[in-house]
């Protein structure tokens, strides 16, 4: 056969075509970063820059409509003898972890109970996925009528049923104020958990539950030895990103409560928010809202750790 | 799956942890709908019974639309809300589709980048970022959070289609390719009609959430005449010590029932889009 190689692979002599800008357009790399560009530098505009100087604000002493002036880690420092600070970060930190576990054990619990089979079953997924779409602010001034401290309909219901009057004052007592907003908290993101695992839960395959079930393994040795091993990577990513936004929550506490009575429900978030926009010290209330960041760091590089494994 | 219970039992195990969370996701809207038609008189009676109203009125709803700016908040909400959606979309799809599609050095650690954008919380940024809308005289207009949403959508949106656009098969696109067209053709004109399905989904999740947001609007927005619907309700149907508390629930139901008209449409992408991220990964 005396086939010329040459003329298939192009090997042959070739023309050198002019260069073209087309053609560079085309590459692969050229292309994307091109495409890139336009979001990556929205990106470094609207959050880099003012992720970069919140920092630097961080370090000066800034009030409203002022130049500022270069102040070091004076504004840490405050914040380390401010008491009310300690409070806002204990009670950060009891807020995400107690409703971070009620909607885990709560949306577990929705998961199982909707992966049977009955009828209505996606009309009745959707109606309880509604807690989780609605306005955040909007459902929360359902939830502050419900605990008014002359109408509310809960404790009406408690003195019907015996409850001394005037009945538990929701919102006016710091340790039930603090409950108030950890039981809205589960109620809005509860859902969210509840349907993420449900899908988790349909991946899993009955052959296992059949082998189990043959093997002898009661109930709860089968939700707690083939049910929760499966479950696992997906309650983690949901847990994960849960508790970031749980931990910088705001409209929930600032709509129901302002952080009060006497601060037992301020979050980092609207304690910053009252120093900056309240008191118009800019500088400090920027330290306040970095001083998230630790924490925010580690499960942010916790999660894209994981999500690199994954991937 | 579930064997040896009778009808009684089984209804009972399925029926009754359904219906109790059922009960405690909806009361709250039963309560939002029940209080905006109860006349002042028996709102706040005592003797009443509170679970029932027994003469319905429309009264609070034709307050709340022509007494406040309700009617101009909800247009707000709106015109915000698609506005910002459609840009985080374009520029969403403009930094997944080259992360997905195309090999190039640095793909993985500028996807981690992605991810890692969309969990930075506003309330880390919203002291810079009013100071910076301040000095680009943004103040007050619909403009400031156009532009401050897409901060959060943009990523969350490239971070949903870029796992979306990574199940789609490459050879409609080799063939194209092959065939000569330009990789800006092979995208416009084969590969994203093929992706319609996580375009909505996209679509629909930075929707509730531009929806939902308060923090920026809250500070950004300061006068009436611009507010969106959260910020409105809270700031001028609350004043002071004095709730009209029929007023707000009708405001709380009217303001609930876009999002939950599009998301009633398209629930099964929406349930989709909630899962792949955790499912798929």
């Amino acid at each position: 056969m005396a086939i010329r190689l040459e003329e298939f692979v192009g090997i042959a002599p070739r023309r050198r075509r002019p260069f073209t800008l087309g053609e560079w357009v085309d590459r692969g790399t050229v292309f994307s970063w091109l495409m890139m560009a336009p979001p990556i530098l929205f990106i470094l505009a609207f959050v880099g820059y003012p992720f970069c100087y919140g920092i630097f604000l961080s370090l000066e002493d800034r009030p409203v409509a002022h130049a500022g002036t270069f102040i070091g880690i004076g504004n840490f420092i405050k914040e380390a003898h401010d008491p009310v600070f300690w409070q806002v970060v204990r009670n950060t930190f009891v807020y995400t972890g107690v409703a971070t576990l009620l909607k885990m054990v709560g949306g577990l619990g929705l998961a199982l109970a909707m992966n049977q089979d009955f009828k209505f079953k996606n009309i009745i997924r959707a109606l309880l996925l509604l807690p989780f779409i609605v306005p955040t602010v909007l459902s929360t001034v359902a939830f502050m009528w419900m605990l008014d401290p002359a109408f509310s309909v809960i404790n009406r219901v408690l003195i019907e049923f015996g409850w001394p009057k005037p009945g538990p004052s929701w919102l006016g007592s710091p340790i039930l104020a603090m409950c108030s907003i950890i039981a809205i908290n589960t109620w809005r993101g509860l859902p969210f958990y509840g349907i993420t695992l449900l899908a988790g839960l349909q991946t899993v395959p009955v052959e296992l539950y059949e082998a189990a079930t043959i093997d002898g393994a009661s109930g709860w040795q089968r939700f707690r030895y083939v049910t929760l091993p499966i479950l696992q990577p997906i309650i983690l990513i949901v847990t994960l990103f849960s508790v970031i936004f749980t931990f910088a929550d705001f409209q929930l506490v600032y709509v129901l409560t302002h952080g009060g009575p006497q601060n037992a429900t301020a979050l980092f978030a609207t304690y910053a928010f009252d120093i900056a926009m309240g008191s118009g010290q800019l500088g400090l209330g920027a330290a306040v809202a970095l001083a998230m960041l630790p924490a925010l760091a580690l499960l942010i590089v916790a999660i894209t750790l994981y999500l690199r494994k994954k991937s | 799956m579930i064997t040896g219970y009778g009808p009684i039992q089984r209804t009972v195990r399925v029926w009754l942890p359904v219906l109790f969370f059922l009960f405690v996701a909806l009361l709250p809207f039963y309560w939002m709908a029940i209080t905006s038609v109860k006349p002042n008189s028996e709102l706040y009676s005592m003797r009443a019974n509170p679970l029932l109203v027994h003469a319905p009125t429309l009264k609070h709803y034709v307050d709340l639309l022509t007494t406040t700016s309700f009617m101009v908040w909800t247009w707000n909400t709106m015109i915000v809300a698609v506005i910002s959606t459609a840009i985080s979309l374009v520029l969403g799809i403009m930094l997944a589709y080259p992360l997905a599609r195309i090999n190039f050095p640095g793909t993985g650690l500028l996807a981690i980048a992605v991810a890692s954008v969309y969990l930075v919380p506003q309330p880390l940024l919203f002291i810079p970022l009013a100071d910076v809308i301040n000095r680009l005289n943004l103040g007050n207009t619909l403009t400031s959070v156009i532009l401050t949403y897409p901060t959060m959508l943009v990523p969350f949106c490239a971070w949903l289609l870029l796992g979306y656009f990574k199940t789609v098969p490459l050879e409609l696109e080799e063939a194209a390719r092959i065939d000569g067209a330009t990789r800006f053709q092979t995208m416009r004109r084969i590969f994203l009609p093929l992706c319609t399905p996580g375009f909505i989904s996209a679509g629909i999740f930075a929707f509730t959430l531009a929806q939902n947001e308060f923090l920026y609007a809250l500070i950004f927005l300061t006068k009436s005449t611009v507010r969106t619907v959260p910020v409105g309700v809270i700031s001028e149907l609350i004043k002071g010590d004095v709730f009209y508390w029929g007023q707000l629930m009708a405001a709380a139901l009217l303001g609930s029932i876009p999002v939950a008209i599009i998301y009633s449409f398209f629930v099964e992408h929406y349930v989709s889009g909630l899962t792949s991220g955790a499912v798929k990964g």
